[in-house]
């Protein structure tokens, strides 16, 4: 589903440039659930921003789902983004002013689908995320959680190939973190793509296998099993 | 572009903070306002002083005849001399561009000694002896009875058509004054109409105060024979009346003997030249209107596009969560683009309605008697055309904040925490 190969990403900070991504090589499958860690500043929002095409890269090659991702145009980077990919951030980025339904249904409205259609498939979604109660209340009157789970229904509304979160958990508290990895783990029961970035040991064990990044590349891939007795920087 | 959801987009960001769209808004609408207030004033002043030359063709001139000022052909300068009757049919054969030649004489004053009386009533009134044509110079509204006509003419009938002022010093109230006779200088004329002025303030209050009867009847009654006090005369259509008048005025002085130099001996004047230079009056305050109204808008344009490139900073976060989730960048380029012009259209469309509406409210409240301001309306076009040029000022200024929506990244929504 993903390739990456010597992929490179510098930032330039005024007249010193810094190197965040060295030559990152990663492979992942159709249907894997993974989690990518490392301390932080080691680049893992730089990482996921790439693969979620939110970003560009300097030198290397993205393959997404066998498609060449590179120096796309705008517009067309923003019909990948609809199509293939789904994003939950640790901040949820709900639009303030719209209700849960129409927060979820925007990814179609892109799509050109109408209201009625769109609200309707909307509502199936926040059923799956168990929020039909709440389909009409402001993203104000939500809680943390909830919120969330809004986010994942709206990154699902257009049935993407990978899902990327960056900390979707970090701003939950234990109970409700829970709550959130249950669902992705659902989600992934049935076939979805999911990568998730997380500071947390308890939230990639979760996942099936560990991605780690160290001095701008993916360390030595290890087993789930070899994590249980490591610890995070 | 018709679709309810881009609307309803558009309403939501725009009444998202309703005070600073108002106060945006009220800048448009001010503009707006005041362009249409000034150029329906602008029009008041043209209209009133337009109508001071009353429905007095524009195309006419009138000369008349003074004391030479050189001698010539054997005359000795200082000489008096008169215009005649054979003038008339002169300056017809030799002057075709010539429409109406009215020859006029003029008898009394208003304001002079007391000249026409009936019964114990008598003023002091300018009596006129015409031809029925002058009334195709100056257009009088007849109030009652008729105007004179070739017949009157013809048969030198002793008839009369009086001004309202006239009717009101020597007819009771209430009195029918058709068929009554009045004495002007011992001579008795029937009335046979009545009329009001066109023109506005003191030319009116003149006309007001006139007597017309048929111009044989004038020379015949008071021993006039055959001379002319002065023509008035208009130009056929496309016809410069000045050209015209050149003509005649060279043509009155061969006839009679005046030096073609002379500049006193034959005087006339030209309405056309008159009008003309009042009308690149008002073409100049026109123009000065426009600016000032113009810069009054751009303004308030300016201000919309201000308030957008604000807004759009404030919408940082929500532009690139929508382009995080797939936002084509036209498409968050035509919302914006979109809003300012709905902005400045609803603005600008209140700021016409209230300055119509605030014109059409004072037009009525001056009524007739505006004296220099008359009919202080705007043009439904230049409305609507004003309407047109705020939709693409407001597209305009969409433009710049437009342009800044699309310089934000997604990764900004990412990140801006
Ligand atoms: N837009 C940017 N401009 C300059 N430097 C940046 C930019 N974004 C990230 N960096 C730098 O790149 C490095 C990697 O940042 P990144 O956000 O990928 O780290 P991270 O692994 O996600 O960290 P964390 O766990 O704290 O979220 C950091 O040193 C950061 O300061
Ligand atoms: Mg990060």
């Amino acid at each position: 589903m993903i390739k990456l190969n010597a992929i490179n990403k510098s930032y330039s900070i005024g007249k010193n440039s810094l190197h965040v991504l060295k030559g990152v090589n990663l492979d992942i499958k159709d249907g894997e659930f993974v989690s990518i860690m490392g301390s932080s500043g080691s680049g893992k929002s730089t990482l996921l921003n790439i693969l979620g095409i939110l970003d560009e890269y300097d030198s290397g090659e993205y393959y997404l789902g066998g498609t060449l991702i590179k120096n796309l145009n705008q517009s067309k980077a923003a019909e990948y983004r609809n199509r293939f990919i789904g994003f939950v951030f640790q901040s949820f980025n709900l639009l303030s002013f719209k209700n849960a339904v129409e927060n979820v249904a925007l990814p179609l409205y892109y799509q050109g689908i109408k209201r009625k259609e769109r609200n309707r498939i909307a509502m199936e979604y926040l059923d799956r995320v168990g929020l039909t109660d709440w389909a009409h209340h402001m993203p104000s009157e939500l809680s943390g959680g909830q919120k969330q789970r809004v986010a994942i229904a709206r990154a699902l509304i257009t049935n993407p190939k990978i899902i990327l979160a960056d900390e979707p958990t970090g701003a939950l508290d234990s109970v409700t973190s829970q709550e959130v990895m249950q669902l992705f783990k659902q989600v992934h029961a049935k076939g979805m793509t999911l990568i998730v970035v997380t500071h947390e040991n308890e939230i990639a064990n979760m996942t099936e296998r560990i991605i780690r990044i160290k001095d701008g590349v993916i360390d030595t891939p290890s087993e789930k099993t070899n994590m249980l007795t490591g610890t995070e920087a | 572009m018709f679709d309810r959801d881009r609307w309803n987009e558009i309403y939501i960001t725009l009444s998202r903070n309703k005070l600073r769209t108002f106060l945006t808004a009220f800048g448009v609408f001010w503009g707006l306002f005041m362009l249409i207030i000034m150029l329906g004033s602008g029009n008041g002043l043209k209209n009133g002083v337009t109508k001071g030359f009353g429905d007095f063709a524009t195309n006419s001139f009138f000369t008349w005849t003074w004391k030479t000022s050189m001698p010539y052909k054997g005359f000795p300068q200082g000489r008096n001399f008169n215009f005649n009757n054979s003038d008339i049919q002169a300056i017809k054969d030799n002057v075709p561009q010539a429409a109406v030649v009215a020859p006029r004489n003029q008898l009394g004053n208003y304001g002079g000694t007391n000249n026409v009386i009936r019964g114990l009533n008598s003023g002091a009134f300018g009596v006129y002896g015409d031809y029925p044509e002058i009334f195709t110079i100056q257009s009088y509204r007849l109030d009652e009875g008729r105007l004179l006509n070739q017949n009157d003419l013809n048969e030198k009938r002793k008839v009369a058509v009086i001004g309202q002022r006239v009717k009101e010093v020597l007819f009771d109230p209430g009195e029918d004054p058709i068929g009554e006779s009045i004495q002007v200088n011992g001579v008795y004329f029937s009335v046979i109409g009545v009329f009001k002025s066109s023109k506005s303030l003191d030319r009116g209050e003149e006309d007001a105060t006139s007597i017309f009867i048929p111009f044989s009847t004038f020379q015949n009654a008071f021993n006039y024979q055959n001379v002319v006090g002065w023509f008035a005369i208009t130009s056929k259509p496309n016809v410069s009346a000045s050209e015209v008048e050149a003509k005649v005025v060279s043509l009155l002085k061969e006839r009679h003997s005046v030096h073609p130099d002379d500049p006193q001996a034959v005087g006339h004047f030209n309405l056309e030249d008159e009008y003309n230079k009042m009308m690149g009056l008002f073409t100049g305050i026109e123009i000065l209107i426009w600016i000032v109204g113009i810069g009054t808008l751009l303004a308030g344009v300016i201000g919309v596009s201000n308030i957008m490139l604000i807004i759009i900073k404030e919408r940082t976060s929500e532009i690139g969560i929508r382009r995080a989730i797939g936002a084509p960048p036209f498409d968050i380029a035509r919302q914006i683009v979109l809003e300012s012009v709905v902005l400045t259209s609803i603005a600008g469309y209140f700021g016409l309605v209230l300055g119509v509406g605030i014109l059409e409210a004072v037009s009525s409240a001056i009524g007739e008697g505006g004296g220099f301001f008359a009919n202080p309306t705007v043009d439904l076009s230049v409305a609507l055309k004003s309407l047109l040029v705020l939709v693409f000022a407001g597209a305009f200024a969409g433009l710049i904040p437009a342009y800044r929506a699309l310089k934000i990244k997604p990764i900004e929504a990412v990140r801006t925490e």
